[in-house]
């Protein structure tokens, strides 16, 4: 009931928010948005599932530069653009897929790791058709018909926020779903679900391309945002960031992704004002979070309810 | 009619021959334990027969399914279950999650992902029926990990259950329990349905052949001997390299 009566409100401070800001925080506040799909993405894999992937952005990417070169060099229809990134980001995660869930542990890190090195670097250096790491700039916003034009920051965000609260209601579905305690699961103990009878295989692979797919959705929304895609997108620097809002937030719970990436953008804003060393700052709060509090914030928040229940 | 029979099971781990050919079938309904000091190849035997570990060579069947090549999920849908020696649990989840995992896993709903779990009210009647049926019910929100190790060697047994399995492998049930959890998991094992057919490995002797119809001697990767609790309490051989005799 709480949790609800919790969820309404942040939901209400979403909406009426923008109304408040400056054009500049309302960017900031449609980034979080976006990042947050991108970091509960990788939650279903890493915080439910328990499979660890550093190549996270491999999905975000494809989906971004499918929906980017299709605009800009085919035909800027939303439907067809942002319907290919999709389909594109889930085949991604059907392929690595198939070659990444035959390994565990730091081992699934590696290869999700050189899996999205490959795409990088493809990105990087076919440059007639992606620019290489020029990017590939002007990439319009997308136009769906409606009287309002998605060009302006207020609408955008509002679109953006459509996106966002399908994302949070299909994995809230998901987790509590058969499927969803399932990956749980295996999180908690392969073996034993094996000997259950569960087909672990292929509740991973399922969850992978799962996973593929809501990150390429992340993609899509981005390059729409920044109008612009770029080889960073498919870089390690884009999957470590998912990976520290995900453990920063909370890994495992529905929403700590999305309270991660609100606080890694406001950091980074902030920081960048001061020094040019950033990634630096990221790592050490990754570092003190994994010690400090490996539960994240959505940990510390439970925590803090839990003792003054009690 | 047989359970489960399984033919010249060979199994190497690198050099080491874990198992030499190994025969031997449990008729339905029956209980046999396992007997055999540390590396007779045991556990090794329950990974197989689980589909944990590929078969190298030899033969499987669980009643009329040639089960030799099947991923061990599929086994267990067949009605092949099974516990682990080493507490293998879930230790972030509740007792009753735990145990609505088990009976999900044995449902055909187990990959529906639309409609919450809540949604399916006859998993959680059969789960807590499970946990009012061996006494831990009162338990059932306590998460896994701050379970006593008796009362977690219980819920693996529970879980086990929860499938409706027809054959049920259990590795020492009461390894590292005190003598009065002993006596509990031995009385729950007991209250099994003699439907359920039981191979057991067991190391406390008291509890081992209490337990079972007929045992089988296993000895450095072959069946030593095999027989009746009676005829295998008479064994020499099986006194010397298993129980000590009392000249040592």
């Amino acid at each position: 009931m709480k949790q609800r009566a919790l969820v309404a409100c942040a939901g209400l401070v979403l909406i009426a928010l923008p109304l408040l800001l400056s054009s500049y925080q309302l960017g900031l506040l449609t980034k979080m948005l976006i990042f947050a799909i991108f970091a509960m993405s990788l939650n279903l894999v890493l915080g439910y599932t328990g499979l660890p992937s550093l190549g996270h952005a491999a999905y975000f990417g494809m989906g971004a530069y499918t929906v980017g070169l299709l605009a800009v060099r085919v035909v800027n229809n939303f439907w067809i653009d942002f319907g290919a990134g999709l389909v594109a980001a889930a085949v991604t995660g059907a392929l690595f897929g198939l070659l990444a869930l035959r390994a565990q542990g730091s081992y699934l890190l590696m290869i999700t790791l050189a899996l999205s090195q490959v795409l990088w670097g493809i990105a990087f250096g076919w440059r007639q058709l992606t620019g290489g790491d020029d990017g590939l700039p002007g990439v319009p916003r997308p136009d769906l018909g409606l009287p309002w034009s998605l060009a302006g920051g207020l609408a955008f965000y509002y679109f953006v926020l459509v996106f966002f609260a399908l994302v949070v209601g299909a994995l809230w579905v998901l987790i509590g779903s058969p499927f969803g305690r399932a990956l749980v699961g295996i999180r908690e103990s392969e073996r034993r679900m094996e000997v259950l009878g569960y087909d672990v295989w292929l509740h991973k692979y399922v969850a992978f391309i799962l996973a593929g797919l809501f990150a390429g959705l992340a993609g899509g929304l981005f390059v729409y945002y920044t109008g612009f895609v770029s080889p960073a997108y498919l870089s390690i620097v884009f999957s470590a960031m998912a990976l520290i809002m995900v453990i920063l937030g909370g890994a495992g719970t529905l929403l700590g992704p999305a309270l991660g990436s609100a606080a890694i953008v406001i950091l980074e804003n902030v920081i960048s004002t001061y020094t040019q060393r950033w990634l630096l700052i990221l790592g050490l709060i990754y570092v003190a979070v994994t010690i400090f509090a490996p539960a994240g914030l959505v940990g510390i928040v439970r925590g803090r309810l839990g003792s003054r229940a009690a | 009619m047989t359970a489960l029979a399984v033919e010249r099971l060979v199994h190497d781990f690198g050099g080491l021959r874990a198992l030499a050919g190994v025969d031997f079938a449990v008729a339905r309904g029956e209980r046999l334990t396992i007997l055999g000091p540390n590396g007779a190849g045991k556990t090794t035997l329950f990974n197989l027969i689980t589909g944990i570990y590929r078969t190298q060579a030899g033969r499987i069947r669980l009643f009329d399914h040639d089960v030799t090549a099947l991923k061990p999920h599929r086994r267990a849908r067949l009605g092949l279950g099974r516990t682990f020696q080493i507490t293998t649990l879930f230790p972030g989840l509740s007792v009753l999650d735990s145990v609505l995992l088990a009976v999900q896993g044995a449902d055909a709903i187990r990959f529906a992902l639309h409609r919450p779990l809540t949604a399916y009210p006859h998993l959680f009647e059969r789960a807590e029926t499970l946990l009012g049926e061996w006494g831990l019910l009162d338990r059932r929100d306590v998460l896994t990990r701050q379970l006593s190790y008796g009362e977690q060697r219980q819920v693996e047994l529970i879980l086990a259950l929860a499938g409706s399995p027809r054959v049920l492998l259990l590795d020492e049930p009461t390894a590292g329990l005190s003598p009065a959890e002993t006596a509990a998991v031995a009385s729950m094992i007991r209250r099994f349905s003699r439907d359920i057919t039981v191979l057991l490995i067991e190391h406390d002797m008291d509890v081992a052949l209490e337990l079972a119809d007929r045992v089988t001697v296993l000895y450095q990767g072959r069946v030593l001997a095999a027989g009746t609790t009676e005829e295998i309490r008479r064994n020499r051989q099986v006194a010397e390299i298993y129980l000590g005799t009392d000249e040592g």
